[in-house]
């Protein structure tokens, strides 16, 4: 399932996009420890593609997306629906 | 050097983007069609559970749940599919500059001068399979030959997912078996001509008489000799190459069946305010009107003239069409849909003779009410300024041409036929 999140975001200097935290759909704001990764990918899971971004949030790996259509959306995979 | 070249065709491109993004169509059948209430009802797309089932491209809506009573329908997102379409032009861009599209979902590239970093034709394919597969969530096949054609022919060889090379020594033992059909450019006129001649295959082509296809096909007959033997060697055109834009049209099938002349000029001011609108976008006049009719007992004619001046004027090209309309047409039956299209297209920088019984005063507060239409609605959107017969229905009123316009791809042979 796809969940679009509101995602705090760091533009740097050069332009660069790295994203802070996010609000999960409980209302608990989740801080990103750190980016591993950034590349295209689509997620056959939430449905759509974007930019995925691999953060640590809480030590585990979690999947961040940007949707860079007209609307330019974040979203999330929730495990079950 | 024999060239390295591949054409990547997207598998069922429009079906492929939906079920990406609605998980719950990936195991039913399915098929992108137009609004079935504003009767555009036809199936674009496909996925392969409703192929299976008999479901068609071009199938009518109705069609299509006949033969498939469980089909889901979902009504087409262009702004998706052009968006999928860049980027897996971003993924082929990093292969080779010398990429051609063909529609939306279909590609030539020309990968000779990459072949000796990134390894040969198959392998460069299966990397461009992977990554769209990846990056994208869709599947693409992949044709690898030395020209064009066979390039095609082999993305269509086998499908989904698949790579099919097709080289100097393979080619007549997987190609010319193949019926004629599925050459490029052999369609159902074609193929039937072939068969009064007794040609079947495409080896029957690449072996029969060029005289003989030539006198009964025309110049084709040479081409398509040509095709069948694998002599191409057209280029693949360079990234950003567009064909030269030969003319501006709009269509549609209306909301409703059109039954008076009112209906008529509701619809055609709507397409002539988007041609004209596209024109003067585009820094074009045009020399020709043309419209198009098709009843709804299907029956299609087209009617063209010649305009006194180059134009993009909307009211020009809204008498134009309206005159054209009156002059060919009686009303033997209701009206489906309709087409308006400016064609013989010269540059709007061009000088104009003036003539002395023309009010040019009157023809530029045309121009300059044009300008401010173009750009109320560009600021405030189509509707926030519209002629006032157009409300006397309101139904048919909904139509925004210029943004619900089509795409289509460019012919193959650009202007060179």
């Amino acid at each position: 399932m796809k969940v679009y999140v509101e995602v705090l975001v760091r533009y740097t200097a050069e332009g660069t996009v790295v994203p802070i935290s996010f609000m999960w759909e409980d209302g608990r704001r989740y801080q990103i420890e750190r980016v591993k990764n950034v590349q295209r990918c689509a997620s056959r899971k939430a449905g759509g593609c974007g930019i995925m971004y691999t953060c640590i949030v809480q030590g585990k790996e979690t999947h961040l997306y940007f949707e860079d259509d007209s609307a330019g959306r974040w979203f999330l995979e929730r495990k079950a629906s | 050097m024999e060239r390295t070249v591949l054409h990547s065709d997207c598998n069922c491109f429009y079906a492929s983007v939906e079920m990406l993004h609605h998980p719950e169509t990936r195991n039913v059948p399915m098929a992108v069609g137009g609004d079935p209430e504003a009767r555009h009802g036809i199936v674009l797309t496909a996925n392969y559970i409703a192929k299976r089932m008999g479901v068609k491209t071009g199938m009518a809506l109705w069609q299509a749940r006949q033969v498939c009573p469980q089909i889901v329908f979902i009504s087409p997102h262009y702004d998706q599919y052009i968006r999928f379409s860049r980027y897996a032009r971003e993924i082929y861009s990093s292969f080779t500059d010398q990429q051609e599209p063909f529609g939306l979902d279909e590609c030539w590239m020309d990968v000779t001068e990459s072949t000796s970093i990134k390894g040969d034709g198959l392998k460069i394919a299966e990397e461009i399979s992977s990554r769209i597969k990846k990056e994208l969530g869709i599947t693409v096949s992949i044709g690898v030959s030395w020209n064009k054609i066979f390039a095609k022919l082999g993305s269509d060889y086998k499908k989904p997912d698949a790579i099919t090379v097709f080289t100097q020594e393979n080619f007549r033992k997987l190609i010319w078996p193949l019926p004629a059909g599925d050459l490029f450019y052999v369609g159902r006129a074609t193929q039937r001509k072939l068969g009064k001649l007794g040609i079947f295959t495409i080896g029957d082509i690449a072996e029969s008489d060029p005289e003989i296809l030539h006198s009964h096909l025309g110049k084709v007959g040479y081409v398509l000799y040509s095709y069948a033997n694998g002599w191409n060697d057209d280029p693949v055109c360079k990234e950003g190459y567009e064909a030269p834009v030969k003319s501006v049209g709009n269509s549609c099938t209306t909301p409703r069946d059109l039954t008076t002349d009112l209906d008529v000029r509701i619809i055609q001011q709507a397409l002539a305010e988007s041609v004209s609108a596209r024109l003067r976008e585009n820094g074009f006049l045009c020399r020709t009107v043309e419209i198009s009719v098709r009843t709804n007992g299907l029956v299609w004619f087209s009617r063209q003239k010649k305009l006194p001046r180059p134009t993009n004027v909307t009211d020009e090209i809204t008498k134009a069409a309206w005159e054209l309309f009156r002059a060919s047409y009686r009303w033997e039956a209701p009206i489906r849909s309709l087409g308006i299209r400016g064609t013989d297209l010269v540059s709007g920088q061009m000088p104009v003779q003036l003539d002395l019984f023309t009010n040019e005063q009157q023809r530029d507060k045309k121009k300059r009410m044009d300008r401010a239409v173009d750009e109320i609605r560009r600021r405030f959107g189509y509707y926030a300024v519209q002629r006032a017969f157009v409300y006397e229905d309101k139904a048919l009123m909904k139509l925004d041409a210029k943004k619900d316009h089509t795409i289509h791809p460019a012919g193959y042979f650009h202007s060179a036929m």
